[in-house]
């Protein structure tokens, strides 16, 4: 186990065995948003009270999940980078941010404008909606940290603790829709019980989120190997590599 | 199919600019953000590759400069 870890640390060795998974998330990225997209915007049956305004959930619920589960992400890498100085999990957690940042705009505008059509209201200062406002805030600070300072690691360093203590605003996020009325309808999956909505439309829903996810793992990689390139263009075989390709 | 032709479709039942602003800013940073990040990938291994190529040129430099001074310092041995 403890070999894994070192092995998972070492920047050459995570950029082959990243290479090698990359492109099946990239696949299962492609297939499973291109299914998700087609089945949930023609597909799938209008909702009997919101009529088509419905099929924003199958962008808006994927980019909320991913929002919270990036951030989450970044806090367990800047955790494990400030514990065990891995170097890689530095990198990871400093390309996450921006897609984080996005998907969490995403889930904002589209929360917004499906607003409009069922609620009457495209903002409204409640609970569900102040908390992922805060989330893009904490993403943007991330981003901003880092590049705030000149020392690779003081950056590293300061932008791990942020992520850390950030992370408190996700169980406030998941929970605020319990704790305080606010207009958000609660969780539509939950582990406990059968979806509310018919099969037709959570599976083109599921296949989204998963679609989501393997677009995250993809992009993470992707990067994270450009970052290992930028950071280790010194190494030996990081110079070899370059002249092979 | 919950549509019976490519207007309603677009049409959405009334909801068109909802559902299609939500979907197209979607998809667009979807495809941004992989564009950036194959941009990225290239940009850094062209940059690397020119360093490289650079590195090499200044060596073949040094070497074919290496023994010519030494020619020279020995011609001016011999007078």
């Amino acid at each position: 186990m403890w070999a894994f870890i070192h092995k998972l640390g070492s920047p050459k060795w995570f950029y082959g065995i990243s290479a090698k998974l990359e492109p099946w998330f990239w696949v299962a990225a492609a297939l499973l948003i291109v299914a998700g997209t087609v089945w949930g915007l023609a597909f799938a049956p209008a909702d009997y009270q919101q009529g088509n305004s419905f099929r924003i959930i199958y962008v808006h619920v994927p980019a909320a999940f991913l929002a919270q589960s990036i951030f989450v992400s970044m806090a367990v890498a800047g955790l494990v980078f400030m514990v065990w100085k891995i170097k890689v999990a530095d990198m990871a957690a400093a390309v996450m941010a921006p897609l984080g940042a996005a998907m969490t705009f995403v889930s904002l505008f589209s929360g917004a404008v499906w607003g409009v059509p069922t609620w009457g209201t495209w903002w409204m200062w409640d609970a569900r909606l102040t908390s992922m406002l805060i989330l893009l805030f904490l993403y943007l600070g991330v981003i901003a940290l880092r590049g705030a300072f000149t020392s690779r690691d003081s950056a590293s360093r300061a932008a791990s603790v942020l992520a850390m203590v950030g992370v408190i605003n996700i169980p406030i996020i998941k929970y605020s829709v319990d704790w305080w009325y606010t207009l958000h309808q609660p969780a539509s999956f939950t582990m406990t019980s059968r979806p509310a909505m018919p099969t037709e439309m959570w599976l083109p829903l599921l296949i989204m989120v998963l679609g989501f996810y393997s677009f995250f793992i993809a992009l993470t990689l992707m990067r994270t190997r450009n970052e290992i390139l930028r950071r280790e263009s010194n190494k030996r075989w990081v110079r070899e590599l370059v002249q092979e390709a | 199919m919950a549509f019976n032709s490519i207007a309603e479709f677009i049409a959405m039942g009334g909801h068109a600019p909802y559902v299609w602003s939500s979907w197209g800013l979607t998809l667009f940073l979807l495809v941004a953000l992989v564009w950036h990040a194959r941009f990225e990938r290239r940009q850094l291994i062209n940059s690397l590759r020119r360093r490289e190529r650079r590195e090499r040129a200044r060596e073949q430099q040094n070497a074919a400069q290496a023994p010519l001074q030494t020619v020279v310092e020995g011609g001016q041995h011999d007078t």
